[in-house]
């Protein structure tokens, strides 16, 4: 086994978490856990579900990736290195709208490729690329409020994508939105993702949506958050997520990871419970 | 059996919906009641103003108060326009007017800039605000009014204090409002731009300030009566020009009238400056959703 492998081999791993843990202080003073002796590879292009229990520090897992928050012990590598501070090849998906309000939804778009230097023309260029392949040509000069939900999410995945992000860390995105948008995000998100080939860690409490979007499948115990197991899912792609849940294969794993997560699901309620 | 109770149910509902009831009918309808509250709302400000001015002209006239106390709208107005037509002391109203509103601007902009700029640097950098937030405290409880004397000491009679006293008036309220506006900026926003590749500099320039703006704007509305007041006061104690002047050798011949135009004239200036700074405040915050209207 190789203790460090290559930067520039193709075949290193795009993301690896070696044995983290990760304490920090709360408000009042105590010292707590939020993950321990965490294992995770995932594979360029490999589309990866986190799925666990509320609270047990899923997002934890993906701060340590962005460089937002630094491990207690362990060592978390992106493509072979270290993480030093926030990389550019990283993209992120936040759970709450993170859409600047002040800013039209072209200006929205363009902000990555500005901060980052390029040229406005080129900027602007690539943003209306972007918003066409979202579908939203025509509501350039539109405010975030004036959007939908779904809408607003579309624009921020094309905020994302435009940074071509080679790893992309998705923290419940879709949690906010309605059932039925949910399943049209889904299948938008496959077909962003097998045109950019990047890598994804997809956090969620939603076990459907991690198995109709993922190749391999976390669980996570209740906190503090260690991998409890891990399930391949070889559904055939290209998937539709809007049809994949009457799959007997969908339903099979779906009922099988359930049975696992089950048992951390009535822990972490517990512990709510006792905290309460 | 359930079929039959649905459909009486729907043949039921049919008949509800009148002729009448369109679209069009609905809206214009609304757009009618809208204007009838509109003209409700002027009539009764129009007439509240006109019982006021009458019933102080009447009660004046009929010695009810005692104009030498109260004056009444005539004699002030009267005075209103000797002011604007002959001026007062050799000097026309005009510049005295100008000489007030010079201050409170230099004191209003100076103060207003430097209040934002030493509450964001302070808002975005913990250990000083952790350092300088006593002080500021402490400085802050001095009642700006009483530094008026220092102030005409220090920099004498003419615009440098009564910039000073209004820089006063406008620095803390802006910096306040501007500090607590850094501290409530959106975290997810700040962190989306942080991945997104902005430097501390452009968080600060297209993250930080725009989401403060809405309580900067707050303060500004506030403050440029502040400044007014800081500039008048300021010409009270010691000055050769101004509106302050004015009220001040208005008191000292016991013209009330003369008293009561000068404030006249303050109302106005400081009605006209919020009216400004309510059309830059609406241009500037197009983002922000409009508030439902309400039936």
């Amino acid at each position: 086994m190789k203790i460090m492998s290559a930067p520039h081999d193709p075949m290193t791993p795009a993301v690896e978490m070696i044995n983290v843990s990760r304490r920090f202080v709360t408000p009042d003073g105590k010292s707590m856990t939020a993950i321990r002796n965490f294992n995770m590879t995932i594979g360029r292009g490999e589309f990866v579900a986190i799925v666990g229990p509320t609270g047990c520090g899923k997002s934890t897992t993906l701060n340590l990736v962005t460089g937002l928050a630094k491990p207690s012990s362990g060592e978390v590598r992106l493509f072979g290195q270290p993480i030093n501070g926030i990389d550019p090849r990283i993209g992120f998906a936040f759970q709450t709208d993170a859409l600047f309000p002040w800013r039209s939804v072209i200006d929205n778009v363009v902000a990555g490729p500005l901060f980052r230097g390029k040229p406005k023309a080129e900027a602007y260029e690539r943003a209306r690329e972007w918003l066409a392949r979202v579908n939203l040509t025509g509501h350039e000069s539109k405010f975030p409020h004036q959007l939908s939900g779904g809408m607003r999410k579309r624009v921020a995945l094309a905020q994302t994508f435009i940074n071509e992000p080679q790893v992309l860390l998705m923290d419940e995105p879709f949690s906010a939105l309605d059932v039925q948008t949910r399943v049209l995000m889904h299948d938008e998100l496959l077909k962003l993702w097998s045109e950019a080939k990047a890598s994804v860690l997809f956090v969620t409490h939603d076990l459907e949506e991690a198995i109709a979007l993922a190749d391999r499948v976390y669980v996570l115990t209740a906190g503090p958050a260690t991998v409890k197991s891990v399930y391949e899912i070889d559904i055939p792609r290209p998937r539709v997520a809007s049809e994949i849940r009457f799959d007997q294969r969908f339903v099979d794993i779906s009922h099988t990871i359930w049975n696992d997560l089950r048992e951390e699901v009535m822990a972490g309620a517990a512990r709510t419970e006792v905290a309460a | 059996m359930t079929a039959t109770v649905t459909n009486t149910a729907t043949q039921t509902a049919a008949p509800a919906f009148r002729a009448g009831t369109s679209d069009a009918e609905i809206e214009a309808a609304a757009a009618k009641a809208a204007r009838k509250r509109k003209n409700m709302v002027m009539f009764w400000r129009l007439l509240i103003l006109v019982v006021f001015l009458g019933g102080w002209e009447i009660a004046s006239r009929a010695k009810w108060i005692d104009e030498f106390f109260f004056a009444s709208p005539s004699t002030i107005m009267k005075r209103l326009y000797e002011w604007g037509t002959q001026g007062t002391d050799g000097v026309s109203l005009w510049y005295h007017l100008w000489v007030t509103m010079e201050e409170s601007l230099i004191g209003f902009f100076v103060g207003s800039i430097t209040g934002v700029l030493v509450g964001v640097a302070l808002g975005r950098n913990k250990m000083a605000s952790d350092v300088f937030s006593v002080y500021i405290k402490v400085i802050n409880s001095v009642p700006r009014v009483v530094l008026a004397p220092i102030f005409i000491m220090l920099f004498g009679l003419g615009l440098a204090s009564k910039v000073a006293l209004s820089f006063v008036m406008v620095f803390f309220v802006v910096f306040s409002n501007a500090f607590q506006g850094v501290r409530e900026a959106d975290r997810a926003l700040i962190a989306n731009a942080q991945i997104l590749g902005a430097s501390k500099w452009q968080i600060t320039r297209s993250v930080i300030v725009p989401s403060a703006m809405s309580w900067i704007f707050a303060s500004l509305h506030v403050s440029f009566g502040f400044a007014i007041i800081g500039a008048i006061v300021g010409e009270f104690v010691g000055s050769r020009y101004g509106i302050g002047l004015l009220i001040n050798v208005a008191r000292g011949s016991f013209d009330a009238a003369g008293m009561y135009a000068a404030i006249v004239i303050i109302m106005v200036v400081a009605l006209l400056a919020e009216y400004l700074m309510t059309l830059l405040e609406h241009r500037l915050a197009k983002w922000r959703p409009a508030p439902l209207q309400d039936n």
